[in-house]
Order: C-alpha cells, then structure tokens, then sequence
C-alpha cells in the first residue's frame, strides 16, 4: 500500500469516508437491522410481560428502582395460551387451511407453469405479464370480488337457481370452504411464477433423449420434468403457505364465525382486547411454527440470488 | 429435432386457469355499472356509482395520501434494495452478509400480522427512548413499507446484477474511472430497467398494503386500504366496484404499455 506523504485536504477525506464501500453498503444493513431484526426482540420482550391498562399497555421487563435493578419475566401468556383450547384450535386451523390451498395452488399452478414453458416464446412474456397482472391491482379487492359471487344472493347462488339446479341458495360465503377459494385465488400467481421460471430454465435436450430412448411422454414428466423442477415447486409452496397461514384479511372477509385463523385471532387480542402482550406471545409461537419453512424458503432464495447467469 | 408434443391437459388447466383469475375481477367491472345496488339484480347501465365515488372526500383524500406514500416508499425502497442486491450479488466475503441476505428473503414470506405488529412495538418502544415518533402516522407507515418493499426490490435487482458482464466495469476501472463513476456511468444504465420494474412493483406492494399499514398508523393517517376495508366488511358496496375497475384498468394500460416496450425492445435485440 502507497503512503500519501500530504494528507488529503479535509473535503476530499470527508467524500472519501462518506463514499467509502463500506459506509455505503452499511446503510441497508443497519436499516433492515433496525426496522426488522430489533422488532422481533421487541416482540419477544412484550410476550414475556403482563397487560396492564396504561399507555402502552404492557409492564416494563427491566425496572431500576431503589438501586436494584429488578427483571419481571412472565411467562404467563405462553401458559395461557396452552391452556386456552380456541388458541391451539385456531393455529390447528391455519395450518390445514394453509396447507389445503397449498396443495390445491400446486395442482392448478403447476400445469399451468408447464403449459406457459411451453408456449411459443412470444407468448410466453405475454402470459408471464397475464398472470402476474392480478398480483399488481389490489389484493383487499380482489377478495372482496369474492364476497359478490359467493354470497346467499350472490351470482353464483343467482345462476345456480335459474339453472334450476338448486331451489335454495348454497350457504358459501363464511365458510371455511370460501377461505381456502380465496387463499387459491390471491396466491396463485405466486405458486406459477417460481415453477415457471424453474421449468423455463429446463434442459430440453434431457426430454428429446427420453423420448429417443422411447419414453413415453407421461413416464418422461415423473422421471425427469417433475424431479427437476422440484425447487420452484418448493420455493411456490412456501409462497403460498408461509404468508396463508397468517392471513388476515380473507378470513375475515371471506370466513364464518367459526371460522379460526390465527392471523384473525391476533387482530383480534391486538386491536378489540388491547392485549398486547398475548398477541405477542401469539407472533412469537407462529414464527416458531413456520421457522423450518422460512429457513427453507431462505434457501431457495439466497441460492438464487448469489448464482451468476 | 423431434418437437415436443404439449399435453392437451396443461393447455387447458392454463386457459381455466386465467378464466379463474380473470373472471372475478370481469365481474367487479361489469356490476360497477348496474345501476342496482344489489348483485343479483341488472337493473340497467349506470354510471352513477362513478360519480357517487368521486364525491367521496373520505375516498379521496385517502387515495392522496396512499400515492403520497407509495411514491416515497418506493423511492427509497429502490435505494436500499439495490445497495442489498450488490452485497448480496458482488460482497460474497463481506462480514454479515449471510445475516443480510436472511434479512431481505424473509420479508417475502413474513406473515403481515407479525411484520405490522413489530413495527408498531418499535415505534412506540422509539417513542419511549427518544421521544421520536411522537404520533404514528405517514411517517411510520413510510418506514413499514419501505422495509418490506426493498425485499422485493433487492430480488429484482439481483436478477438483472447477475447478467451484468463485469468486464465493462473492469475496463472503465482500469482506464481510471473511481468505482463510484463506474456504478453510475456503467452499471446504472445497464440495471436501469430492473430498477424501474423494482420501483413499480414497490409503488403497487405499499400501495396495496392493508395489514401493516394498520398497525403501524395513527389517527391522523388514513391509507386507500383502510377506507375500502371499513367499507366492504359490511358487504358489498357498488362505489368500492367503481373503485375497483379503476384500479383494475389502470394496472392493465400500465402493464400493456411495459408489455408493448418489452416486445420492442427484443425486436431491437434481434
């Protein structure tokens, strides 16, 4: 390394350190740092403290008071919500609905990603764009969409009794049923993007010497298509059941009564109960229920986003 | 070459497909001009809902307020997720990357509810240490989607980063070019269409965000999400339709005119 025998004048040193690599590339560390990883402990801390009516509405952990410093750890809320059926009941009832419209996405997602690889290439952009442009107007919107055709005097019920196929209406609107329809609908398109880009990417010459060896075509797609696109099937599923099974906003549109989510229930303790503390012990074990499917999901992504093309 | 059949069944699970995706959303467009309040009732063309919306200053000044922040959430959201994207991308020694590239891929799948509720526990945990912010509202939100959205942003950029031919850089840099110069007289033009899509997709991520936006407002702060949850919670209502279809037509003329520049820009190409 050279040594400058003059230091640098004091502007020049400044731009320098502002402009420096590592300065700059800090900023988006500490942001996420800040903004992502601190409010998790923040979120664990306030799960481990009682409620009490103040503002904010929870006991501090860490009190200084006579020179002693005192830590209340409460583990209350974890225990309340073992004991309280509806909480196991409503984390039962995410992860079936979640994992129900996961496996229905997979089997609507994955033709329609091998129909889309297939195409001729100038159709291709145009049903990439065709299937992400749902994605792009308002999802709230969307799923209200639903609420009109699955009503008792919705279209559906409308159409199905001028066709003379029922006499009554069907009840479908609030019912699990119309959760997990909507689930379907409001992910879809991320379950056909990753599996198409997967398959896109597929070694056409491995499926002419199936077919040359005298594969038949259905023997080829188990032996050869689906092993290899298995990572975009993976990267698809977590897609659509990570975030399904914190959903909030369809099961309240779209669910019953006895509908139970747990994205619904924290809602619920957060902003009808006041009880910060329980909706936090809520998040907590939700993330460590979905830790092994994020870990995978990260994965994925990371190894797609470092590869060089 | 032998030509690859394609089964009959995936083309027709891919023409369903869309008419299930689509359908809903013709039907939103279609009732935004009956003139009954009822779904099951055509009581004839109307476009009185258009109107009824237009005079909804709840509406609108929410509508303001929701552009506002997703033009301030994706600006800056572009910003961090492409300094992201180059670490992630370029740094494969830098200390703590893998802690960084955790950081950025979680957001993609984080369940809202935890997202928006620890946010909200930050900024009053902030307001408590260093009385910053004082009240909740455009500024928080702003932080909130900002965070989420340069995720996304970071997984756009670096698919492009990744075919960028580095050689380019290389040579600016030999011929004397600081590597600030060369990130913005070589690398920004070539990654320049990835930022832009990065940017749209940000601006449509905040401007569509319901749930974190909820936790982490104040009084003061109404987002376009919030009004149209409050109004369809007790059903359907013909102005959220109208409301809807503008929504709907105007991603489609957005989206018609990228698919336009793209299928130029590849003829160019060839």
């Amino acid at each position: 390394m050279k040594r400058r025998l003059f230091p640098a004048p004091l502007t020049e040193r400044v731009r320098a350190l502002l402009f420096h690599r590592r300065v700059v590339l800090g900023i988006p560390f500490l942001w996420l740092l800040l903004f992502f990883l601190l409010p998790f402990a923040l979120v664990l801390k306030i799960s481990l403290t009682s409620a009490v009516m103040a503002i904010p509405p929870y006991e501090p952990v860490f009190r200084w008071v006579d020179n002693t410093l005192s830590v209340v750890v409460n583990v209350g809320n974890y225990l309340f919500l073992l004991s309280d059926s509806l909480y196991i009941a409503a984390y039962w009832g995410s992860v079936k609905t979640a994992f129900m419209a996961t496996v229905v996405c997979l089997l609507i997602g994955y033709p329609m990603a091998y129909a889309m690889a297939r195409a001729p290439r100038h159709w291709q952009l145009v049903l990439l764009l065709m299937v992400m442009l749902p994605s792009w107007t308002s999802f709230l919107i969307r799923v209200y969409a639903w609420m009109g055709i699955l009503g008792n005097q919705g279209l559906l019920n409308t159409f199905l009794m001028w066709l003379g196929l029922i006499d009554a209406p069907l009840k479908m609107l609030n019912t699990n049923f119309a959760v997990v329809l909507g689930i379907v609908y409001a992910y879809l398109p991320f379950m056909v993007l990753p599996i198409y880009t997967n398959l896109v990417k597929l070694d056409e010459r491995l499926l002419e010497a199936a077919s040359d060896l005298g594969c038949r075509s259905i023997t080829t797609f188990w032996a050869i298509t689906l092993p290899l696109s298995k990572a975009g099937i993976l990267a698809g599923s977590m897609l659509v059941f990570i975030p399904a099974v914190g959903e909030f906003v369809i099961p309240e549109l779209l669910g019953g009564p006895d509908t139970l989510m747990i994205g619904k229930v924290l809602w619920e303790e957060f902003f009808n109960n006041r009880d910060w503390p329980v909706a936090s012990a809520l998040a907590i074990v939700m993330l460590a229920l979905l830790l092994v499917p994020i870990v995978l999901f990260h994965r994925f992504q990371a190894r797609e986003m470092e590869k060089h093309g | 070459m032998v030509r690859l059949k394609t089964p009959g069944f995936s083309k027709t699970m891919l023409v369903l497909g869309m008419l299930f995706l689509y359908l809903p959303m013709v039907v939103l467009i279609v009732y935004s001009f009956n003139a009954s309040r009822l779904v099951s009732v055509w009581a004839g063309f109307s476009t009185k809902w258009y109107g009824a919306l237009f005079a909804n200053e709840q509406i609108l000044s929410a509508v303001w307020m929701s552009l506002r922040i997703a033009f301030y959430s994706a600006s800056m959201a572009v910003c961090l997720g492409t300094l992201c994207a180059f670490v992630i991308t370029r740094f494969k020694k830098m200390r703590g990357r893998t802690l960084l590239s955790s950081m950025i891929t979680a957001p993609l799948v984080m369940p809202e509810v935890i997202t928006g509720l620890s946010l909200l526990l930050l900024f009053v945990q902030m307001a408590q240490t260093i009385g910053w912010p004082t009240d909740r509202g455009m500024a928080t939100i702003w932080i909130a989607h900002t965070t989420f959205c340069s995720a996304y942003v970071a997984v756009v950029v670096s698919a492009r980063l990744q075919e960028v031919d580095r050689s380019i850089e290389e040579a600016a840099m030999d011929l004397g070019c600081t590597p600030l110069k060369t990130f913005f007289v070589i690398t920004l033009p070539v990654i320049a269409p990835a930022l832009v899509s990065g940017w749209l997709l940000a601006f449509t991520l905040s401007l569509d965000d319901l749930v974190i936006a909820s936790f982490v407002s104040g009084p003061g702060a109404t987002t376009l999400p919030m009004v149209v949850f409050s109004s369809v919670r007790m059903g359907v209502s013909p102005e959220i339709n109208a409301l809807a279809t503008l929504i709907i037509l105007s991603v489609s003329l957005i989206a018609f005119i990228a698919w336009y520049l793209m299928r130029r820009a590849e003829r160019k190409r060839q």
